[in-house]
């Protein structure tokens, strides 16, 4: 206990031993200038607010003056700021909202993260390549597969193997990232029904992603932070009986998908509460980076599976779910419809499934096969060195980008040629997508506030990572 | 800006004047196109590509080179302590472009992308916070993922990883 205290205080004291620049006082200086509060309406000038505003309406300062929806008098007394969260039950983790509110309409918003910020691209650099994998798939905690799947292609790309990877582990990659795709969107049907009070939903969309996670144990060990999918290929090869879990998972959901049909997208509660809240439009998504089912729901088609393809989805037969009116059903719609988009996507990958290796047989980075490290000495430091030091990835950088169930996620990894990252930054689409809220929210009603946030389906995991 | 004005002509010349885009070199990272652009040019280069295309930042980040210096760069860019790192995507066209801005130590201040991409916001404070690359004009630099009272920018090179001992039960020592 005495030592850890000790070790916080030079922790707390190092900056000073150390030789300060001119740079560094200053920014040091800088550090605590920052108030990331949403400040009341008499401390902001009207020329920030509207700057704020028509730079993602893509209008000028005066045109956005002149939408009028803003109240001329600076004066606080009309307006209230209140906090949401980060405990609030349907922030989705530890989400902060601060809004201003004149009666129940929002006029501004702004989301407060960091909450769950544990430097994990620090902690990246402190790990080697090899064991990477255990890191980034805690990050977007509800798509492991997608975080582990670009940060294994990213270093493939640098270690110049990504087109030797085995067909097999490619196909089995497809697969997973599918499967992964309906849990995920499974658990936002449950969310998004909590959220809105169809109690049921909430309970049925946990259940069948439980029956994906199962299946995902039975492949992976884990129900989540699987370290499945790795630099070269794959952990493991499928176990025995699998088709019969996808199987039983395909037989399942199609009868359960309907089922939530009736329940919620006939409904004219459910229609009523969804159907406009939280309009956004094309040119104010794309102005704000938004991708995945927000974007579509503008009606932008743009997929990374089929626009910028990468595996083997240039060979698959599925559809681009895109919306109309970019609000809060859209994007429900989207996502239901993208669970029945991924089953399809599914049932091609087991038609089409080879046989072969797992990973890539390329003795830099693949681990001998346990039996050979029973007989051969070699093996057995071979299978040494690649756990204790890693392997060598060449200088460079690299960035890859795919379609993750809420977006685009990307890896960023700069390698100064050790076996260990020199820089990994991850493009989360929820950290990018949580932006997209004051201008969703701008204008609505506090009780939609709760569906707009629901609709884009952020993770903090991933956002504060 | 407007998205939907893309001028085919443009976009022809860019394409044939490769390696050099609005006069900056283009380097290829991996089958990637990276583009090296001065600093005093970057909001302008940023704000021409735009109007080719490029009408969409996917993301920005840096990178602390301080343990680079000997890193390879096209001829007649001088490394620097930080560089940014901005991702563009051309969604019409389906194609992407790196950006990599050489931002010395002494003076580390570039101007924003907000008004020519206002999701760069969330992403400018990350790096202010971070790395201590102030972004000038930005609507509100603060930090975003750390709290508000923190000393230092996590990810800089020169900023020491902490350490809690763990002691384990049981443990003789």
């Amino acid at each position: 206990m005495s030592e850890a205290t000790v070790d916080a205080a030079t922790i707390d004291e190092e900056p000073t031993d150390r030789e300060p620049t001119d740079f560094y006082e200053r920014s040091v200086a800088g550090t605590d200038e920052g108030d990331q509060q949403l400040r009341p309406r008499s401390e902001q000038t009207a020329k920030e607010l509207m700057r704020e505003v028509g730079s993602v309406l893509r209008m000028s300062e005066a045109e956005a003056a002149m939408l009028g929806e803003l109240p001329d008098d600076p004066d606080d007394d009309q307006t209230m700021i209140i906090n949401m969260g980060p405990q609030h039950p349907s922030t989705h983790g530890v989400l902060r909202l601060m809004l201003e509110l004149q009666g129940e309409t929002v006029l501004r918003c702004k989301p407060i993260i960091g909450y769950l910020h544990t430097g994990m691209e620090k902690t990246g650099e402190q790990l080697t390549f090899a064991q990477g994998g255990t890191n980034v798939t805690r990050m977007d905690y509800l798509s492991p597969l997608a975080n582990e799947l670009v940060f294994s292609m990213a270093t493939e790309k640098l270690l110049g193997i990504d087109g030797d990877i085995p067909d097999r582990a490619v196909w089995i990659r497809m697969l997973l990232a599918e499967m992964n795709r309906m849990s995920s969107h499974l658990l936002f049907m449950a969310t998004n029904g909590m959220d809105l009070g169809a109690v049921s939903m909430m309970i049925y969309g946990w259940r069948e992603r439980e029956e994906v996670l199962r299946f995902f144990q039975e492949v992976t060990g884990l129900r989540m932070n699987h370290n499945y999918i790795r630099p070269g290929g794959l952990a493991a090869d499928l176990p025995p009986g699998w088709r019969d879990g996808v199987l039983r998972i395909l037989d399942m959901l199609p009868e359960r998908l309907d089922e939530y049909d009736i329940l919620m997208t006939g409904q004219p509660i459910w229609r009523e509460r969804l159907q406009g809240v939280g309009v956004i439009t094309p040119q104010e998504a794309l102005a704000l980076g938004a991708t995945g089912p927000i974007l579509r729901s503008t009606g932008v088609e743009w997929d990374l599976r089929r626009d910028q393809p990468y595996l083997h989805y240039d060979e698959m037969d599925f559809d681009i779910v895109v919306g109309s009116y970019g609000d809060a059903f859209d994007r429900y719609a989207i996502r239901l419809a993208e669970i029945r988009e991924s089953m399809r996507i599914v049932r091609q990958i087991l038609d089409r499934m080879p046989t072969g290796d797992y990973r890539i047989q390329d003795k830099k980075v693949t681990p001998p096969p346990r039996a050979r490290i029973d007989e051969s000495m070699e093996a057995l430091i071979h299978h040494f060195k690649i756990f204790t030091e890693g392997f060598k990835v060449p200088e460079g950088e690299v960035y890859v980008g795919i379609e993750s169930p809420r977006g685009e996620i990307g890896c960023y990894i700069v390698s100064d040629g050790s076996a260990n990252p020199y820089r990994m930054h991850m493009r989360d689409p929820s950290f990018v997508n949580i932006q997209c809220l004051p201008h969703m929210m701008r204008g609505g009603l506090v009780a939609d506030a709760v569906a707009v946030i629901s609709s884009v389906d952020p993770v903090l995991g991933g956002v504060d990572r | 800006m407007s998205d939907d004005t893309v001028d085919e002509t443009v976009e022809d010349a860019v394409e044939e004047t490769v390696p050099e885009i609005h006069g900056c070199p283009v380097v290829d990272s991996n089958g990637q196109a990276v583009l090296h652009v001065p600093r005093d040019r970057y909001l302008d280069v940023v704000k021409t590509l735009a109007d080719d295309g490029y009408a969409m930042c996917v993301d920005l980040t840096a990178v602390d080179g301080l343990e680079l210096p000997g890193r390879r760069l096209p001829a007649g860019v001088t490394p620097e302590r930080f560089e940014v790192v901005v991702n563009l995507l051309d969604i019409r066209n389906r194609r992407r472009l790196r950006l990599r801005v050489q931002v010395p130590e002494d003076d580390a201040v570039l101007p924003t992308l907000f008004d020519v991409h206002p999701g760069t916001e969330a992403m400018e404070r990350e790096v202010f916070d971070m790395f201590g690359v102030a972004f000038a004009d930005h609507p509100d630099l603060t930090r975003i993922l750390m709290p508000e009272d923190w000393v230092g920018h996590p990810l800089r090179k020169d900023y020491d990883v902490g350490r809690i001992p763990v002691q384990f039960k049981e443990a003789n020592t």
